[in-house]
């Protein structure tokens, strides 16, 4: 902690770059409105020419709070707030809370609920990703993936807003259920979303993955090794591009996971191209985890029986889940009130921002926009 | 040697731009996939939500099913709801005569929403006793003040009738 007397001598936000420039450097601030930092993240750039001598991100600009609002709100209530908090996954937030509660209560969901969420979220995952796909390249500097990428979003938009009733903020998981049943409509439509996305997957490739300008943007750039992503707690996609099959669905089972077939994409790349690798056969994977959860769906009831005001015991729990950019965690203590007494979520994001300043240390500031791209940041999730 | 690698690179690289550049002219070629709002509107309202309505007595188009019990207002997030009770009509001579009191009707007076404060989270429909509100369908919402977006459910429920008689008519 630094003293007044200190922060005013220093001048500046930010611990690391308390001496100020060097000589012949140039302190730059790359945010908060800096397109592609998505959001409102700004990162301190001390640079020498091109190069990048110090990075680090100042975070803060979106905080709202959300661990401090759960403690004046019903256990219902706060279901709201955990759609915003990643405004492209939101349904993991969604189960990471419900997990949670559900965990201590101990009052499971109804089967045909446990696989109507696998399906929800893993269709959000793709979105999730699609838009990151798209955003990344624009990044970079290709326009034209981003259209084709939301015209397959739009479509599986459409299937979650029939499943779920909102298009980006969703809040549609409830404490032992979902609110909205799949029908046999529905079903199809899903069907025939695998089958379309299956088939502009190679055109993805040979449009983008294959392209030598691309390559040439990814390839040996942002080296990730395995300790020191372990060292800075990165979590999936960042750390699975890094070799580390870690996922939360396979390391620590939840849902019906268990029962479904599927492999976790790893690369032993290191690199941005690596993770990007990655991603693009997690969209793979998703499409097969919601074919298989789409076929096996048991009959019956959406919503477990419970009362409607959920009872939940005084104790504490953690639940963790696979969201698109890694392990996404509920820490819930409770004292046996109507609201949660303490909420700490995890976000991925977070420790994965974290791995920017010394990854970009060296580094061309343009190779560093391609570095921030690949980590897929959501501010939103960062601040809280 | 080494030159004739960096040229077969560079023949595989031009190669892979021109394969984009066919997948491009292809998609170039398709029709449209977008929807000319405002002349095509979107069909899959079906659970979409828009800002919520109060849902009419099977019997009686005009009366609100809603009992104002004030569960809504209580369950919602961000208490964008107000609800106000009707009061008792004043007692007719033969019920001064009993002594008993008019009992009070149980629909709202007013049910005010304040839409610029509502998060469409469901947490008022899912907790109403009884199945008294929706979600509307209403996608065209656009105003130029913030008053624009305080509705009063009961009056917008009243409002819809002539419509419908007039449609009917
Ligand atoms: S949808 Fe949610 S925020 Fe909107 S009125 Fe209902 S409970 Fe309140
Ligand atoms: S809408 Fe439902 S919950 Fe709200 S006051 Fe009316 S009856 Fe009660």
């Amino acid at each position: 902690m630094f003293t007044k007397e200190q922060i005013a001598e220093r001048g500046f936000y930010t611990q690391h770059f308390e001496q100020g420039k060097q000589d012949n450097s140039l302190i730059l601030n790359m945010g908060p409105q800096h397109p592609s930092t998505h959001g409102v993240l700004r990162v301190m750039l001390e640079i020498d020419g091109e190069y990048i001598l110090r990075a680090d991100p100042v975070l803060g600009y979106i905080h709202r709070m959300h661990e401090k609002m759960a403690e004046g709100k019903t256990y219902a209530q706060f279901i709201t707030n955990m759609g915003r908090v990643d405004y492209l996954h939101a349904l993991a937030w969604n189960w990471a809370f419900v997990g949670a509660v559900e965990k201590l209560g101990e009052t499971p969901p109804s089967p045909r609920a446990e696989y109507l969420r696998v399906i929800t979220c893993e269709l959000n995952r793709i979105s999730s990703h699609l838009l990151w796909w798209g955003a990344y390249l624009l990044d970079l500097g290709a326009f034209t993936p981003i259209l084709y990428a939301f015209d397959d979003r739009e479509e599986l938009l459409d299937i979650l807003q029939d499943l779920t009733g909102s298009r980006l903020t969703y809040a549609s998981f409830t404490f032992g259920g979902v609110v909205t049943d799949m029908s046999d409509a529905l079903k199809e439509r899903i069907t025939r979303f695998i089958a379309r996305l299956r088939d502009r997957l190679p055109m993805y490739k040979s449009l983008v993955t294959d392209n030598f300008i691309l390559l040439g943007r990814v390839e040996d750039i942002g080296h990730i090794p395995v300790d020191m992503a372990v060292r800075y707690g990165a979590t999936g996609p960042v750390l699975r591009g890094s070799g580390v099959a870690y996922d939360v669905r396979r390391a620590e089972p939840y849902s019906v996971y268990p029962g479904l077939d599927f492999v976790v994409p790893t690369s032993d790349r290191t690199d941005a191209l690596g993770r990007y690798l990655v991603r693009m056969q997690e969209l793979e994977q998703s499409l097969n985890i919601v074919e298989q959860a789409v076929a096996q769906i048991p009959a019956g009831d959406i919503q477990a029986k419970m009362p409607k005001k959920p009872k939940v015991p005084a104790g504490e729990v953690f639940f963790a889940v696979e969201g698109a950019r890694g392990k996404i965690g509920c820490y819930l203590q409770s004292n046996g009130s109507g609201s949660p007494y303490r909420v700490k979520l995890r976000a991925p994001s977070f420790s994965n921002l974290s791995l920017f300043a010394e990854l970009s240390q060296g580094t061309l500031l343009a190779d560093a926009v391609s570095i921030l791209g690949s980590l897929d940041l959501v501010i939103p999730e960062i601040d809280r | 040697m080494y030159r004739l690698e960096e040229i077969k690179r560079a023949a595989r690289g031009m190669w892979s731009l021109v394969v984009g550049l066919n997948i491009t002219g292809k998609y170039f070629l398709q029709p449209n996939v977008t929807i000319h709002y405002p002349r095509q509107e979107v069909d899959n309202l079906a659970t979409f939500r828009g800002h919520i309505e109060l849902i009419p007595e099977d019997n009686d188009s005009l009366t609100p099913r809603c009992i104002s019990c004030g569960t809504c207002a209580k369950a919602c997030p961000s208490g964008c709801i107000t609800v106000t009770k009707k009061k008792a009509p004043a007692p007719t001579p033969e019920e001064v005569e009993q002594g008993v009191k008019p009992k009070a009707p149980k629909d709202p007076e007013t049910f005010r929403l304040d839409f610029t404060l509502c998060s469409l989270c469901g947490q008022c429909v899912m907790s109403c006793p009884a199945n008294a509100i929706r979600f509307s369908q209403n996608i065209n919402i656009a105003g130029y003040s913030r008053q624009d977006f305080q509705f009063d459910l009961v009056a917008r429920l009243r409002s819809r009738l002539p419509k419908h008689v007039k449609k009917a008519e």
